[in-house]
């Protein structure tokens, strides 16, 4: 199947405001929800539903035209230019709560604990804190509870992701030597360490919540700890999710080693949620 | 790189032109289709956000309390700057960047089309969103644009939907700059070299990388926001190990390079409207190009000075200071530059003339201001009174909006094909920069002899000055009017004068626009143009 | 410079018709009473200039240009475009002033840093909306609101002309007093929202973060009352909690504080006396429209959606412990008064609540009662 050498311009598209509605469903039904109003899940149910609809319909559309040759090698670089600024915004968004945990570990905890210009604070208002990492605060915020160790399970997930990096660019050699059975076979194995990641993950917070006293409302320590690995956690289900939609493509016969622009990006996706991992183990778990 | 076009249908009709009735507008991916229907969005939302801001002065007019509540009153002003920052400013250079971005460097539409229609919906979306707070329980946002907690965390039932339409927000923004920077890197013409392209593709091309770094730390801080109020975290509340100042630092690591999202779209209007006039080259290109890269770089290395009485350490205050007054001199070269421009040139005196000129002084004003305020100590005196507020309104009505303005005349007539009423252009002109002056020159006085921003109600010392101010508000919102009036007349014909390909005296020399018929093709440079315009490097 | 911009403004003025009842337009920062105020004052002049004499220089020659080249003078265009030596010249230049702008300026925010060496402390802590000061050398402890004639007139809709009232709204009913030429270091903090302390004379203003402190320090020479403003919003009422200083020499400073002393020890005792309701509700109502009226409005009507009603409330018209505890230990936005209020403000307001405002429970509550919740209640702090 060659590729076109012309800038396809589509037209008239649909899928777009179907999505933005559903997301606009979504976010107001989870907004009436933390309201407190009854009718903000069903909402949030409805909205979720559009929203797939969405994507399966512009995925299947955008792959159709992809296999019959629509797309130029010119197209391919706005795709590709797209999804690196993409995960470029990505990057930043955690930077956000990679940053809050270095202010609040470094500035605001010791200074609460009387350090440098912190002196009258501690003096004045919480004399009797010390500020040791990791806290749950002055107030004791959440109650007692007991810091998640780095060697156990959160050593077993690094190495998970770590393979499935591996295996996602097993399966990318594959498909660049058009070994259709490698692709599929790495691809797997990549969306399975990726799913055994999430289950250990879970069991991990079960852990954390039934038996340490550790939850999102445990203070600073509590709030830095969820938040940077919930949403780390949510983007590895997302990036399963892209990845599980190439296996199925690649199952009903699709990319050729020239034309692979979803695996690329699905592969760059994966690759930058395993990185960001690497920052967590380091900085949430370890440090 | 050159692009050959492609244009497939679902239907195989080969039809070319736009979907038939309003459908048209819902599902159109065409750049200048999208690029009316944000410039329309950014007019009306001018309109509500003017509207706030009549509200605000007229309960200013006299001392006492005459219209509204104080809760409503600060609604106002949060929703003002909400609605003009978001809903107005951002989404009018998106549009003409829609609209000119493919056309100036010979590219047949955006990168991602498709995309490039989800943006929208979503920036109208998360507007209505917001605006909805407005008839919730409890009254829309009322701590202030900046959403400092632990205050709003205060909001009533509004407070959700601000934080999601934030994230609406800041999602349409992303899609829209991604696809400026795929369109300007990779959909050039031949012989469109990057030191040739125009200086407004230039400061959108920066403005994108800006805003694709900061609309994610916004929406982070507005996450910690969400699950603070709803979900038991500790991130702004000292009891938990947490600090309110960090927000403010994340907001400021958003909030100053966001600024400069729109003010560097708005000096590349500037560049571009300014040579046409003058009948000269842009002086300094490349000293253009580097100074707008230089400040879009400093934007992240200055944010604490939004913050310098908040209790910061003496090296944070000192490292801010410094880093802020440097802004001074790539801003500086922008100024002397246009000034350059000019000197020896052959001008002539349009509307969209008049509106940078205007915007050059008034800005420059904005800017000296701006230095005052970058000396920490002098700060700890001006900071959060009405001389800030006068600061940052001299760099966004008369610079920004005002360009905006230049910007609507000087391209209506090759959008439209006819030609604008200059006299009444004029008139708008000279009632806008006169209103303006009197609205919020004053206002440096009030801030300097001591009234702080944000309050309802004021001590009967600064009651002269605040009726002149809302005087000139009031004039200022009315001769708005004018603007739309030409908007709408110029649409269904204007003067009824046929408009030249190039609308204006060699403006083909300068860019490629002017070299398509007005109004243009729904379809243009379907093949790539062969002669590059270089008169104004 | 200064005289012609006032007589500008004057004439302004005058075409407008606005009375020029306040003759004193200040039309520039004020110098201040104090070393740091006046560096600032310097240090803001400096920049000025630099900034009008760059501006003369720039829109001179910009007018220069847009009288003389133009098309209808039939001045035919240059076609220079660049000229590396006058955009070299131009970079320095301004580098160069920016140096000089830097050394004063760091100097004066190192001298506004400085708080080692003070002589006394004063605690501020910003609530919404009032502010409460506390000698921490002496023990003096009180809390500042707006004063009752600019409150009433402040009530939208009142028709009060705000030009009647004495220094509307920046008088406060109880000011902070403090001696002269001391070194007094304030630290700052707040139990809810940021807020900012700034008397405009003393030359600077900080903000009140809650759980933390904050510092800053000043000495006053001159004895006079200095007026100021929160500057940090702060919700609804942001706009009237003012602050007023009043710097007095040493001898009277000293004769008040054994005044605010022999006041807190008289206060003290009236909390052990019997009071009868009615007693209690006549004290009532100037607590509840200093402390609870900007957000349950004068009427106790409330504000629907934020702030409830005292009118016909569950909480007021049911058993009056409940509601006392409600009261002490506060909720959500309600602040805890048990550390605010007095024992017998307390329970003049609790009499006034249930006793007025259209309720008629009947009931009251002992200021001694109150005395004793208060000390049993863990510190508020």
């Amino acid at each position: 199947m060659s590729t076109s050498n012309e800038y396809y311009i589509p037209h008239k598209a649909t899928w777009p405001v179907v999505g933005t509605g559903g997301l606009v469903m979504m976010l107001a039904g989870f907004a009436n929800y933390l309201n407190g109003s009854s009718a903000g899940t069903a909402w949030m149910a409805l909205g979720l539903a559009v929203f797939i609809v969405m994507l399966a319909g512009w995925f299947t559309l955008q792959a159709g035209e992809s296999e019959s040759g629509m797309y130029s090698t010119q197209v391919g670089i706005s795709y590709r230019m797209g999804m690196m600024w993409f995960i470029f915004s990505e990057i930043m968004f955690f930077a956000v709560f990679f940053g809050t945990l270095w202010y609040t570990r470094n500035l605001s905890v010791p200074w609460l604990g009387g350090e440098g210009t912190g002196a009258a604070t501690k003096e004045l208002l919480w004399p009797s804190f010390e500020a040791v990492w990791p806290t749950n605060g002055p107030g004791k915020v959440g109650g007692e509870f007991e810091p998640m160790g780095a060697w156990g399970l959160p050593f077993l997930n690094t190495l998970i992701l770590l393979t499935s990096g591996v295996s996602c660019t097993w399966a990318h050699h594959g498909l660049l030597a058009k070994n259709r059975d490698q692709l599929i076979k790495g691809l797997a194995a990549t969306v399975g360490l990726g799913l055994l990641f999430v289950a250990l993950q879970a069991s991990e917070y079960h852990e954390a919540y039934t038996e340490m006293g550790l939850t999102l409302g445990s203070g600073i320590y509590g709030s830095t700890f969820f938040m940077l690995t919930g949403f780390h956690g949510f983007h590895v289900c997302v990036g399963a999710i892209i990845l599980s939609v190439v296996l199925f493509r690649s199952w009903k016969g699709h990319f050729q080693p020239e034309n692979h622009f979803a695996f690329e990006a699905a592969a760059w996706y994966w690759h930058f949620v395993d990185v960001v991992w690497l920052g967590l183990f380091v900085f949430v778990y370890v440090i | 790189m050159s692009a050959v076009v492609a244009e497939h249908d679902d239907h195989h009709e080969h039809d070319h032109g736009p979907a038939k009735g309003l459908l048209r507008w819902v599902i159109t991916t065409n750049h200048k289709d999208i690029g009316t229907l944000y410039l329309l969005f950014a007019l009306a939302m001018f309109f509500v956000g003017g509207t706030m801001a009549m509200i605000i002065r007229a309960e200013l007019f006299e001392p006492g309390m005459q219209f509204v509540n104080p809760q409503f009153f600060n609604s106002m002003t949060t929703m003002h700057a909400l609605v003009m920052v978001f809903g107005a400013v951002m989404p009018a250079f998106v549009g003409l960047a829609n609209w000119m971005i493919p056309m100036m460097i010979g590219a047949p539409d955006m990168a991602l089309p498709r995309m490039n229609n989800m943006s929208f919906w979503l920036l109208v979306a998360g507007v209505l969103l917001l605006a909805s707070t407005l008839f919730m329980e409890g009254g829309a946002p009322a701590g202030g644009w900046t959403l400092y907690p632990p205050l709003v965390l205060q909001t009533g039932k509004a407070l959700p939907f601000a934080i999601f339409s934030v994230h609406l927000l800041g999602i349409s923004s992303i899609m829209g700059a991604i696809n400026i920077i795929a369109t300007i890197f990779n959909m050039r013409a031949p012989g469109m070299t990057l030191m040739k392209m125009p200086m407004f593709v230039w400061t959108w091309l920066i403005t994108a990388f800006l805003l694709i770094a900061i609309m994610p730390v916004f929406a982070g801080a507005v996450t910690m926001l969400l699950t603070d109020k709803f979900f038991h975290t500790s991130f702004f509340d000292a009891a938990g190990g947490g600090d309110p100042v960090l927000y403010q630092h994340i907001f400021w690591f958003f909030g100053h390079p966001e600024v400069y999202v729109m003010i560097l779209p708005t000096f590349g209007v500037a560049s571009t409207i300014i040579p046409v006039f003058a009948r000269k080259p842009l002086f300094g290109y490349s000293s253009m190009v580097y100074a707008t890269a230089a400040i879009a770089f400093l934007s992240f290395i200055v944010w604490a000075h939004h913050m310098f009485t908040v209790g910061m350490p003496i090296a944070g205050e000192l490292y801010f200071m410094y880093a802020t007054m440097l802004i001074a001199i790539p801003t500086g070269v922008k100024v002397f530059n246009w000034t350059a421009t000019m000197w020896k040139g052959a001008m002539t005196f349009e509307t969209p003339m008049l509106f940078s000129i205007a915007f050059v002084v008034l800005f420059t004003m904005g800017g000296f201001t701006g230095l005052m305020m970058s000396v920490a100590p002098s700060d700890f005196q001006y900071h959060d009174t009405y001389f800030i507020v006068a600061h940052f309104h001299y760099t966004l009505v008369p610079a920004s909006v005002f360009i905006l303005m230049a910007a609507g005349y000087f391209w209506l007539p090759k959008w439209t094909g006819h030609m604008y009423d200059e006299r009444i252009g004029q008139l708008h002109f000279w009632l806008s920069v006169v209103s303006v002056n009197i609205l919020f020159f004053p206002q440096h006085f009030l801030g300097l002899a001591g009234m702080p921003r944000r309050i309802p109600d004021y001590a009967v010392q600064f009651a002269d000055w605040n009726m002149i101010s809302s005087i000139g508000g009031f004039i200022f919102g009315a001769s708005q009017l004018l603007f739309l009036y030409i908007v709408i007349d110029t649409i269904k014909g204007g003067t009824g004068e046929k408009v030249t390909d190039e609308v204006w005296e060699d403006a083909a020399k300068h860019s490629l626009e002017w070299t398509l018929p007005s109004p243009p093709p729904y379809h243009t440079f379907t093949t790539p143009p062969t002669v590059i315009p270089t008169e104004h490097i | 410079m200064k005289k012609a911009k006032q007589l500008f403004a004057g004439l302004i003025l005058m075409a407008l018709g606005l009375g020029t009842a306040q003759a004193e337009y200040t039309l520039n920062l004020m110098k201040g009473v104090t070393k740091v105020s006046h560096d600032i004052y310097d240090l803001h002049m400096l920049i000025l200039w630099i900034c009008v004499f760059i501006g003369i220089g720039v829109f001179g020659t910009m007018f220069y240009s847009i009288y003389h080249h133009r098309k209808s003078r039939g001045h035919q265009a240059a076609q220079f475009h660049e000229n590396t030596t006058v955009e070299i010249i131009w970079t320095i230049i301004p580098t160069l002033i920016l140096v000089g702008m830097a050394i004063p300026a760091t100097k004066a925010m190192m001298e506004l840093d400085d708080v080692q060496a003070s002589e006394m402390s004063i605690k501020v802590t910003g609530h919404q909306w009032k502010w409460e000061y506390e000698y921490l050398d002496n023990g003096i402890h009180f809390f500042s609101s707006l004063d009752e004639a600019s409150n009433k007139v402040r009530q939208v809709g009142s028709g009060l002309d705000p030009r009647s009232v004495p220094n509307y709204l920046l008088n406060v009913d109880k000011p902070l007093v403090i001696p002269t030429k001391k070194k007094i270091r304030f630290v700052f903090t707040s139990k809810d929202v940021i807020h900012s302390w700034w008397v405009p004379d003393l030359g600077w203003k900080k903000d009140t973060n809650p759980g933390f402190i904050n510092e800053s320090w000043t000495s006053v020479d001159e004895p006079g009352t200095y007026r100021g403003q929160c500057t940090e919003l702060c919700g609804k009422d942001h706009g009237f909690m003012p602050i007023v200083v009043i710097a007095m020499d040493e001898p009277d400073y000293n004769a008040w504080v054994e005044q605010q002393k022999a006041a807190m020890a008289a206060e003290a005792g009236s909390a052990s006396k019997q009071w009868t309701t009615e007693e209690l509700v006549a004290k009532g109502k100037a607590v509840y429209d200093t402390n609870c009226s900007s957000c349950h409005m004068a009427d106790g009507a409330g504000l629907p959606g934020t702030f409830p009603a005292i009118k016909a409330s569950p909480v007021v018209t049911g058993d009056i412990n409940a509601q006392v505890k409600l009261m002490l230990n506060g909720k959500g936005m309600m602040p805890a008064f048990g550390k605010m209020l007095s024992a017998v403000d307390f329970a003049a307001v609790v009499a006034y609540t249930r006793n007025g405002l259209g309720n008629s429970v009947g009931d009251s509550i002992q200021p001694s009662a109150i005395q004793t919740l208060q000390s049993a209640s863990p510190a508020a702090d």
